[in-house]
């Protein structure tokens, strides 16, 4: 918890560019998210139902040739609403809808103790916290709660995939056995 | 009752097992008794000298239950916790292995648990820890493989059902006593109490905060988690630390992450004439008010190169209100050892006509 400094003085240093090579330096469009949280979160109910309802079509197709099409239409919607990392485990429900990738530590279970008193981000002091964002975001939402779960570390083996074609597929095997179990 | 908590004659030997206790350690012991507990932060030598280490932890005897090994605090690379931890364990202290997820991967950590816990760890302290860039070598890679929860989560199913996070058993499984670390000082503030209630859900069951300056605030915080009736589940630590000057203060405030000092304190260190002692009379005084708060079960004294104020912080404090916490003491047959030792030595002196150090000096080329 204690630390000591170093000064370092190098040559040239490019500005907004962290450690995780990120150089963006406007987050209006992820601020934009977080403050319509429980608009998208209605909007996201919606997008998964119009996928389980379309699950003979993934399976008439098979989920992986899907895989490939519907990744890259996942990746450009929630690259532009949520500067999405595509770890393939989308917890944005569960996250006030501010990505947890985006922070430089990749925390998913809240913010680290280096948040700054503006609400800024330790690592990179421009960009406001992404667990302070998901915080107000949560707030907002009818499931926010859901962000006092404890998440499980990602699985780096199923980064660049599908998020929307796996949960849909988790769903789907979920109905069956539910209707299996039934009458 | 042994109330010095050591196994007779061999103070490096685990302790006996206790219904209701995940670790053999002394500091679970001490907090479970429900005495009030103080632990201390060591400042890991840039050295491969384990005397280094055994000094450092000399100053703290008999003044704490528990000593913290910091994990590359600050990003700055020092000795390993690991290492400091398995050279403390040998001389029978109480060490807590600070694990921070910035530098390992999962495979790396839990090996390393089972390690330290092989080596007579018995606490340990998961922190997510400081980004690479507030340290000595920013162009490291960042891990951040697990986060400080899902690191909790795991050491306690290795711990509890005994079994690696791919699932593969464990044969012994690591007894450890789990913390974690809370900073109430930071936003979200409205978050911060229900995110200890995720950490304890994860595993924690002692907790050390950030450096506390700002007592009013600790309290608000306090009470919500006694809304919640946190601090029955979870032992909680308050964070403590003397400010070596006003300079000092603010340097702290804009560059440590996290640490949230008032104006009012560096107005009372620059209005003092010794500002150093002032300092260290802050840090009691903030004790004072702390100890009293319900739920608090201890305090955390980090004071970063002035190790040398915690014995006096805590004497003054009076938290320890009479006990007195282990110290490494002579064995009966030590006395024997050193005895024969020195008639060894003054034999080899006699026949050589000098003493044995000034005949050691001689050889050296003149």
């Amino acid at each position: 918890m204690s630390s000591a400094a170093t000064d370092s003085n190098s040559a040239y240093k490019p500005a907004d560019v962290s450690p995780q090579r990120r150089s963006r330096s406007r987050y209006t469009l992820r601020l934009w998210a977080v403050r319509h949280a429980r608009f998208l979160e209605r909007v996201y109910g919606r997008l998964a139902d119009v996928f389980l309802k379309l699950h003979p079509l993934w399976q008439a197709v098979g989920y992986r040739r899907a895989e490939r099409p519907v990744k890259a239409v996942e990746k450009v919607v929630k690259g532009f609403l949520f500067d999405c990392r595509m770890c393939g485990q989308c917890i944005l429900s569960s996250t006030g809808m501010s990505c947890p990738m985006n922070c430089p530590k990749q925390l998913r279970n809240g913010p680290c103790g280096g948040v700054r008193a503006n609400g800024n981000c330790e690592v990179e002091p421009d960009m406001p916290c992404v667990w302070v964002q998901a915080w107000q975001g949560s707030r907002q939402m009818v499931g926010g709660d859901a962000i006092n779960v404890v998440q499980k570390p990602v699985d780096q083996s199923l980064r660049e995939t599908s998020a929307w074609l796996r949960v849909t597929a988790q769903a789907a095997a979920e109905r069956a056995a539910m209707t299996d179990r039934g009458p | 009752m042994n109330t010095r908590d050591q196994v007779p004659g061999d103070p490096a030997a685990p302790l006996p097992e206790l219904p209701g206790h995940s670790s053999r350690g002394r500091l679970e012991r001490v907090l479970r008794r429900g005495e009030f507990a103080v632990t201390a932060e060591l400042n890991p030598p840039d050295s491969a000298d384990p005397q280094e280490v055994y000094d450092r932890a000399e100053i703290f005897e008999g003044w704490v239950d528990g000593i913290n090994a910091t994990d590359g605090s600050g990003a700055n690379c020092h000795m390993s916790s690991v290492g400091i931890c398995a050279l403390l364990t040998r001389m029978g202290y109480a060490p807590i292995m600070q694990i921070a997820c910035r530098d390992r991967n999962r495979i790396a950590i839990q090996g390393d648990v089972l390690g330290a816990a092989a080596m007579g760890v018995a606490n340990m302290l998961c922190l997510t820890g400081d980004g690479v860039q507030a340290g000595d070598q920013p162009g490291a890679k960042p891990v951040f493989d697990f986060d400080c929860m899902s690191l909790l989560e795991t050491i306690r199913t290795m711990r509890d059902e005994h079994r690696l996070l791919s699932d593969r058993k464990l044969s012994t499984p690591p007894a450890v006593f789990l913390g974690a670390a809370i900073n109430p000082f930071a936003p979200p503030y409205d978050f911060r109490p229900l995110r200890l209630a995720k950490k304890i859900a994860a595993g924690a069951q002692f907790v050390q905060s950030q450096y506390c300056y700002d007592v009013p605030m600790l309290r608000q915080y306090m009470e919500r988690v006694r809304d919640l009736g946190l601090h029955e589940q979870c032992f909680i630590l308050v964070g403590v630390g003397p400010l070596a000057s006003p300079k000092a203060a603010r340097w702290i405030r804009s560059n440590v992450p996290g640490v949230h000092i008032p104006d009012s304190v560096i107005a009372r260190l620059e209005g003092a004439e010794d500002p150093k002692r002032e300092g260290k009379q802050l840090c009691i005084d903030i004790i004072g008010q702390v100890q009293d708060i319900e739920g608090v079960a201890g305090i955390h004294v980090m004071a970063y190169r002035q190790e040398e104020l915690v014995a006096d912080i805590v004497h003054e404090s009076g938290v320890l209100r009479g006990r007195k916490p282990w110290k490494k003491e002579p064995r009966p047959d030590d006395a024997i050892v050193v005895e024969r030792l020195e008639d060894i030595l003054t034999e080899a002196g006699e026949s050589a006509g000098t003493s044995p150090r000034t005949s050691k000096g001689s050889k050296e080329p003149a």
